[in-house]
């Protein structure tokens, strides 16, 4: 990705205790790099947290962003960061307004690195419609840290038909999945060491707040629960959402979108898609009445070409998420002890 | 995925279950013997497909679940009191020893790595010179012929930090072992595709000869096993007995004669002993004198306590297929894949993790 703004001129070409001390570097830090990109009226107060109004249902959500490698295909913890959050807030029918940011910086961090990451983070608010508000910066000593972690808290208004609860959930709901499975988990594993594979798979990290609230303008109460993929994989959400609501799942094999050169990445690393993290995607248990209504609209969406019904809630089998297989076959789609670990053969 | 796709199509996969309930009149015992079909078997759905007469049996085929209690435990204690980069196959490394696992010894400090490739281990060892860098080398046969790999390419490139700590099987002892046991209800069975495609063929005649008994090697798609499996019930039923290879596309008669090369160069036949089955004579790989530079446990003096096993755990019982995995007292309650008792519960392609993950409905899907 390209520097969409000049580095501005600092003293020094990596980050160091300094840049954290509350002293002259962490001035100069701030304000040639965040408050100089991230500025806006509240920031720009400098004061030690913003002050604003808000009116109606509020929703607040926290995230910390710990990803490595920091950059890879599709984006890099910047924007994660900021999506991450704003998409925490979309899955409660909140349009996010106001975002904090916290930054743990490691020692020896490049410059450019985070000129990059913040860089990212000014173009993610600016397509999300989100603003940083206030926030902080930690440096650690170099071997305390993973070069950097961001934490991000959220804040924004609920969407007035949004009603948006586990207890809305009946048998005869439609699961909806708003894109192809996978690809920023396979992103992520492609990048990492051992891993002796090119792909042109890129992450699916993007905001889901528009499109979540234009769904929400449409078709309101119908929108049960909206819940988005991500550590865990589509497997995960399914079996918590069957778990809490203590109704079973069936979902089809063939109903699920997965990108072929997904697939087979996923097929070579011994990996499950359903398993596998997404970014930029999201699960909605809807009324069955307006599920085709709901698909229509979702697959006009830039990212929704893919979207599928792939299953429906049950009164059967509580608790319990059962796939039919591509050939007919069941088998139960169980939650991972840990992470998921590749096969050796 | 068009070359694969064609394996798993429903229309096939129908054909081939009407042709084998067609075929099928007596009652049928077929052991899978590689952890991989097992896999594919429940992660398909398949088992619930076939008629009920033929009874599929789990064979020891996954190495993670036959890696004994030992082995597990010098790599633990490798990582812990040797400061070694220890590198591993992702599923062992949640494998319980008889103290703790390698992930635990991660979480307690430990530098153990999850790699793909035993080349990435050799890569490891050039960029960090001053360590020591050890890959835990299981598996069967399939495995083997890139780990003897790394070790020539380790000297190859003059690599002296790299070392393996090995622990391979081999399958025509364990089908033996199978065999030879006297509780043993295995009809026919599924030999191991990949493995046949390193070693071909020619071991498995003596087998089927020894034991009057049905081998087809078989691959690992649905299309695969059920051709397989109808194979075998074919020649049950017409009460022969013989060798046959449904993986054509991929096993050749001979094998991979490379792959077998670089395996001899390093390798010798051994004694093993299996987690859950005890010692089976030479039914394994260690790796040759002359070589011992690159042998972990000639290279580190590994002082460990007599290892064991939870003797509550029927891993044994269940490779052997005296039992289902679901038949075990253990089975979800006091072993589950967060706290297994036993190496079947951990990897995906063990009996147990698979019966856990994918077939605990079994009785509740309707169509």
């Amino acid at each position: 990705m390209l520097l969409s703004c000049p580095i501005p001129k600092l003293d020094f070409d990596t980050i160091n205790l300094g840049h954290g001390s509350g002293g002259t570097l962490t001035s100069q830090l701030l304000d040639a790099g965040v408050f100089s990109l991230l500025g806006n009226e509240l920031l720009d107060k400098k004061h030690d947290g913003a002050i604003f109004n808000l009116t109606g249902k509020i929703a607040m959500s926290t995230d910390t962003y710990v990803v490595s490698p920091l950059f890879f295909e599709g984006g890099n913890i910047g924007d994660l960061a900021i999506n991450g959050t704003v998409n925490d807030l979309a899955m409660c029918g909140a349009a996010a307004k106001y975002l904090t940011l916290g930054f743990v910086l490691e020692e020896g961090l490049k410059m450019t690195e985070f000129w990059e990451i913040l860089n990212s983070i000014k173009a993610a608010c600016d397509v999300a419609g989100v603003s940083i508000v206030t926030g902080d910066t930690k440096v650690v000593e170099k071997g305390k840290g993973d070069k950097i972690f961001i934490n991000t808290t959220g804040i924004g208004t609920v969407h007035p038909k949004a009603n948006i609860d586990m207890v809305n959930i009946k048998s005869g709901d439609k699961i909806i999945l708003s894109g192809p499975l996978a690809r920023h988990g396979i992103t992520i594993m492609s990048h990492r060491q051992g891993l002796q594979f090119e792909t042109t798979i890129s992450s699916d990290s993007r905001p889901l707040n528009q499109i979540v609230l234009k769904l929400l303008d449409q078709f309101g109460d119908n929108i049960h629960l909206l819940r988005d993929p991500t550590r865990g994989g589509l497997a995960t959400v399914l079996n918590e959402i069957a778990a809490d609501a203590k109704l079973g799942i069936a979902i089809a094999q063939k109903d699920i979108p997965v990108e072929e050169d997904v697939y087979g990445a996923c097929e070579m690393l011994g990996l499950d898609p359903l398993y596998v993290a997404n970014e930029g995607l999201f699960v909605a248990i809807v009324d069955a009445s307006a599920a085709d209504d709901i698909l229509a609209v979702l697959k006009q969406w830039n990212y929704g070409q893919m979207a599928s019904i792939i299953g429906e809630v049950k009164a059967d089998h509580p608790r319990q998420v059962i796939m039919k297989s591509n050939i007919g076959g069941h088998r139960v789609v169980n939650m991972l002890a840990g992470e998921q670990l590749p096969r050796i053969c | 995925m068009k070359y694969v796709s064609e394996f798993r199509s429903p229309e096939i996969v129908d054909a081939l279950l009407k042709e084998i309930k067609h075929t099928v009149k007596g009652n049928w015992n077929i052991m899978e013997v590689c952890g991989g079909q097992t896999h594919s078997l429940v992660k398909n759905g398949l088992l619930n497909m076939l008629p009920p007469n033929i009874q599929m049996i789990h064979g020891p085929g996954c190495p993670v679940c036959v890696t004994p209690v030992n082995l597990i435990d010098k790599a633990v204690n490798l990582a812990t009191e040797h400061n070694v980069i220890l590198c591993s196959y992702g599923d062992m490394i949640r494998v319980p020893g008889s103290g703790i696992s390698l992930l635990e010894a991660k979480a307690k400090g430990a530098d153990v790595r999850i790699l793909y490739s035993p080349l990435e281990a050799v890569k490891i060892a050039k960029e960090n010179p001053d360590r020591q860098v050890v890959f835990f080398a299981v598996g069967f046969e399939t495995t083997a012929p890139a780990n003897a790999l790394s070790v020539i390419h380790a000297q190859h490139e003059d690599v002296k930090n790299y070392s393996i700590l090995t622990s391979h099987v081999l399958v025509p002892p364990a089908m033996e072992a199978i065999m030879a046991d006297t509780d043993c209800r295995v009809d026919a069975f599924l030999g191991a595709g990949h493995v046949c495609a390193i070693m071909g063929m020619s071991e498995y005649y003596p087998v089927v000869e020894k034991y009057k008994m049905p081998i087809v090697i078989t691959g690992f798609e649905p299309v695969d096993l059920l051709e397989g499996i109808l194979m075998a019930v074919k020649q049950l039923e017409n009460g022969e007995y013989k060798l046959e290879n449904q993986y054509t596309r991929v096993v050749e008669t001979g094998g991979n004669k490379n792959a077998m090369s670089a395996i001899e160069q390093i390798f010798e036949v051994t004694n093993r002993e299996w987690r859950g089955i005890g010692e089976i004579p030479l039914s394994g790989y260690g790796v040759k004198e002359q070589y011992s530079a690159y042998d972990a446990t000639k290279k580190f003096k590994i002082d460990i306590a007599e290892s064991h096993e939870d003797p509550t755990c029927l891993s044994g019982d269940i490779m052997k297929g005296k039992i289902k995995p679901n038949q075990c007292p253990n089975f979800g309650t006091r072993c589950r894949p967060a706290q297994p008792l036993g190496a079947p519960m951990v990897s995906s392609e063990g009996a147990c993790a698979a019966y856990y993950h994918f077939n605990l409905a079994t009785e509740l899907v309707e169509e």
